[in-house]
């Protein structure tokens, strides 16, 4: 078979294949449930079965007594809480006096296998007096409410109030000045690979082994030295193969510091399977949010203020939220000119599991009640979405009223080429009946520019290792969790040093061997490890030039690389292979280890009012897109025909990868719009199954058409800024559009299900009768 | 929350696993997926859900894609059971394991496995489907990472993929 070469992204390059695919495809790849657990003792977790309660008796010595029960813990075997962000902590591993959500763990058991583990769950004796329990925002706001945190007033975890600009007077001048209201419903990661982590303590050195799911392998090895009241250097975490995220890993989780108690208890080595049930109940994903929305706009479309309120139904305990509702506000800037802003956010405990921090994390309802607004406004005006859109786009470099760096922006050439390759000109307003085409923008930070936990250290570190068999190692903390990062660290490095590819090797994600990495969140590898890698492979080059001047005895500066090969001036016999040069560079030096770092200087760090830190970021992609639906009117089911997506990545560094990871993430918001909901019953999951969380299928799933669009970041690594989440809220908002469009009604809740489409258009049809009746009445 | 522990009344379990005849004493509740992955150590085979939901752990019994979980072991007797593992053959990849790593239908990898699995089942049956019939033939294998897109150019690339590869 001979490969063509592949273009990708409307691009006249194709990329690479994940250097780690081959392991992917051939099963050879080991998942933390596949990980050598011969002799591991088999960990359980009871859980909570009451929304809202106190712990009135809690008795284990009938569970310990059985025969194959080697641990049993308990909240009393942990007093310290957990938690990402370090002024949020206010949760146990497991439940101390008080369980506030239904599913919350409460103890624990390590036994020889599955079976006894879970014969001695029942001999476990609890009791519990119910607390009021509450499901809705709402709810839990109303006074009189039973706190669920004491020193949380009204129930918020946070409120945020923000103001920039003079928005009063920008509602004064606008030429057309409307509200919207609308509901997201909560929804989940569902990454296919279930919760797992297999947790290896050894009593005689004190030593513990880490495996584990997640995506923040440093958070995780902070907190479980927190929690086990261990030395950081007694603790190792490695990270396996990692079967997604989409966010579901990026704080540390219960059932992680559950086993590392359960194999000291043990003193043994612990493996923890949680089902696909208990990985939608240990959730941290998108909040269900209500959004009020204002937007002033001018006659010819230019914004004049917008006022936003955003309340998000947050869970049981604290996990991302502050960032949650922070991010919602930070990021109705960075997209178009506004010239004034009003921001308010509340952050709000209910007794259900907690919420997260989730692909486009914060801006995704927000954007999408944004998006559906501009459209109805430009209908009511007579404008069309695109111009709109047009008449309010930032020029770069410039910063934005709260403070946010925009380096770089190719919004307007996203704009052309949707516009152009779904033919919308043509198109748009002639779409056969129960046929739509619709439209809408948004952006996503290139990694958060102020660290979680600030230490002064570079944002990223990598190191490269060069030896006698002169392959390149690159050692990076970075997590890939099937994004491609690794791929991307060496294609930086090899294409720095204009090294074959093969040449080099990544080891990513093992405390005791490669540098600490903040982890996979808010789209920092690429820009952040992408621009120290390169950083680490210059160092490494300036070593090996230095090394092939000594032997071609010439200044530095007169030796080229090229393909590995290096010479001074055209002459073949000034050419060096690249074994002569690494075999020259050894001399004396051995072993050859560099480091690369990056660092976001201050000024990208935000503004300097409360959490203006959130949002802040060296560079921000930028998306738009077309969506064409088509609507059944007798079931009400809306299809999706086709997506135009256009991204401004910066520069592409593996085209075939970002043009993936735009895929995913427009699909991904297909799935929120379409059909994706977690429904609590009483705080009990009525979704926790992929029977009941619907995703969409292979069989509903349409052509996605890619543009990738090249800004060239003047700070990026190569020019390069994320591509993973920036197209993901772009999607909810350009299907309600494309709804309206064709059907004419507007929908102010997501998802779209084909029952709230039918009551619709039952309600539309009942509205017209009347009217019928009334004309002829009178 | 948990599965009921199956009974443990053994059997004598005798089958062809990727090619190769074997004989191991499994218990009568113990399901396919867990017999491939404790007692084979074929951990290709993924566990995505509690029970026929997602795909991950799609093998082929007579070549015909069946998720593991939701069989038993024992009525795997005398028949062939095909893992991922079964598909690379003298160290050369499959032409859709191929195809899935230069197409990238494999991002995290997890349902990678089971799709290819699914998918092999399908251009066994019918060496040219159509969008529509790899669409249809793939819809109880979940995915999370690729919309799917990368994953329908893949098995079409296969399709397209002499037969020698």
């Amino acid at each position: 078979m001979t490969t063509e070469p592949i273009t990708q992204g409307g691009l006249s390059r194709g990329g690479v294949p994940l250097i780690d695919g081959v392991e992917k495809v051939t099963g050879r790849a080991r998942y933390t449930a596949d990980l050598e657990h011969a002799g591991a003792l088999v960990g359980r977790i009871l859980r909570s079965p009451v929304s809202h309660g106190e712990i009135i008796r809690l008795d284990v010595s009938r569970a310990r007594a059985l025969e194959g029960v080697e641990a049993i813990v308990t909240g009393d075997d942990c007093d310290l809480t957990y938690g990402v962000l370090p002024i949020a902590m206010n949760e146990y591993p497991m439940a101390r006096g008080r369980v506030r959500y239904r599913g919350e763990p409460i103890a624990a058991i390590a036994a020889v296998d599955a079976e006894t583990a879970e014969r001695a769950l029942h001999l476990i004796e609890l009791e519990l007096r119910e607390l009021p329990a509450y499901y809705t925002s709402e709810d839990s706001r109303k006074p009189g409410a039973t706190l669920l945190h004491d020193n949380k007033a009204g129930n918020l975890e946070r409120e945020v109030h923000n103001e920039f600009g003079d928005w009063r007077q920008g509602f004064e001048t606008a030429d057309l000045v409307r509200d919207i209201k609308v509901n997201c419903a909560e929804i989940n990661h569902a990454q296919i690979e279930p919760h797992a982590c297999l947790m290896d303590y050894d009593p005689i050195t004190d030593r513990l082994t880490v495996q584990s799911v997640s995506q923040v392998g440093y958070y995780l090895h902070l907190m479980l030295a927190r929690c086990l009241r261990m030395k950081e250097a007694q603790i190792r975490v490695v990270k396996p193969f990692v079967g997604g995220g989409f966010g579901a890993r990026v704080e540390v989780l219960n059932f992680e510091i559950i086993t590392a108690l359960l194999a000291r208890a043990a003193a043994s080595k612990v493996l923890m399977r949680l089902t696909r049930e208990e990985t939608f109940l240990t959730h941290r994903a998108r909040p269900q949010t209500d959004v009020t929305l204002r937007i002033g706009m001018r006659r010819d479309g230019r914004f004049t203020a917008c006022a936003c309120e955003v309340v998000q139904r947050g869970g049981a305990y604290a996990g991302y939220g502050i960032v949650t509702i922070l991010y919602a506000g930070a990021l109705l800037q960075g997209l178009y000119d506004i010239p004034a802003i009003k921001y308010d956010g509340y952050r709000v405990y209910t007794n259900l599991p907690p919420c997260g921090a989730m692909r486009g994390h914060g801006s995704v309802d927000m954007r999408h009640t944004f998006e559906c607004l501009v459209d109805r406004m430009a209908r009511e005006l007579g404008l069309d979405p695109f111009s709109v859109r047009r008449a309010n786009l930032l020029q770069a470099p410039t910063r934005t009223l709260n403070d946010l760096m925009v380096n770089s922006y190719g919004l307007a050439e996203c704009l052309d080429k949707v516009e152009r390759a779904s033919r919308w000109r043509e198109r748009a307003g002639r779409m056969p009946p129960g046929k739509g085409l619709g439209m809408a923008c948004s952006h996503y930070v290139s990694g958060s520019a102020k660290p979680i936990h600030f230490t002064g250290e570079p944002h990223a570190v990598v190191n490269l290792r060069l030896d006698f068999d002169g392959g390149i190692t690159a050692l990076t903390g970075a997590a890939d969790i099937g994004q491609g990062s690794s791929t991307m660290v060496a294609i930086a490095v090899a294409e720095t040093l204009d090294i074959p590819l093969d040449r080099i090797r990544v080891i990513a994600g093992d405390s005791a061997i490669t540098p600490k990495d903040n982890g996979a969140y808010s789209s920092r590898i690429t820009f952040m490890v992408g621009n120290a890698a390169i950083d680490a492979a210059r160092h490494m080059k300036a070593v090996l030039v230095a090394a092939a001047a000594r032997k071609l005895e010439a200044r530095p500066e007169q030796v080229e690389c090229i393909g590995g090969t290096f010479r001074v001036g055209a002459g073949d016999q000034s050419a060096l292979p690249f074994a002569d040069v690494v075999a020259a560079a050894l001399v004396d030096e051995g072993a050859i280890t560099v480091k690369g770092t990056f660092t976001c200087p201050p000024e990208s760090q935000g503004g300097k009012h409360r959490g203006g830190a959130v949002g802040s970021t060296m560079g921000f992609s930028y998306a738009a897109q077309v969506v064409e639906v088509d609507i059944d009117d007798a079931t009400g089911l809306v299809t999706i025909a086709k997506v135009w997506v256009a991204l401004d990545c910066g520069h592409a560094i593996n085209p075939l990868a970002v043009v993936g990871q735009i895929e995913g993430s427009v699909w991904m918001g297909m799935g929120q719009a379409l059909c994706e909901e977690t429904r609590y019953l009483e705080g009990l999951p009525a979704h926790a199954s992929f029977l009941e969380y619907r995703m969409p299928t292979m069989a509903e799933s349409p052509p996605i058409e890619v543009h990738i669009v090249e800004s060239h970041d003047p700070f990026g690594p190569f020019g390069a800024k994320e591509a993973s989440e920036g197209a993901l809220a772009g999607f909810p908002p350009a299907m309600v559009n494309a709804i309206a469009n064709a059907i004419g009604i507007d929908f102010d809740e997501l998802p779209v299900t084909p029952d709230r489409v039918v009551e619709a258009l039952i309600q539309r049809r009942r509205k017209a009768k009347l009217t019928r009746i009334s004309k002829a009445a009178s | 929350m948990h599965a009921p522990a199956p009974q443990r009344t053994m059997r004598l379990l005798k089958l062809k696993l990727n090619g190769r005849i074997r004989e191991d004493a499994v218990a009568e509740g113990e399901l396919l997926v867990d017999y491939l992955r404790e007692v084979a150590h074929l951990t290709g085979v993924k566990t995505g859900c509690d029970g026929g939901e997602c795909g991950a752990c799609t093998v082929l019994i007579d070549d015909e894609p069946v998720p593991s979980c939701i069989v038993l072991a024992v009525r795997c007797e005398g028949r062939h059971v095909e893992t991922i593992e079964g598909l690379t053959r003298h160290g050369k990849l499959n032409r859709l394991q191929r195809a899935f790593h230069e197409k990238l239908g494999a991002q995290c990898g997890f349902c990678t496995p089971g799709m290819i699995m699914a998918a092999e089942g399908l251009l066994r049956r019918n060496a040219s489907p159509s969008d529509e019939e790899i669409r249809s033939a793939l819809a109880g294998n979940l995915c999370r990472c690729t919309g799917y897109v990368k994953i329908l150019e893949s098995v079409k690339s296969a399709t397209e993929a002499n037969h020698d590869d």
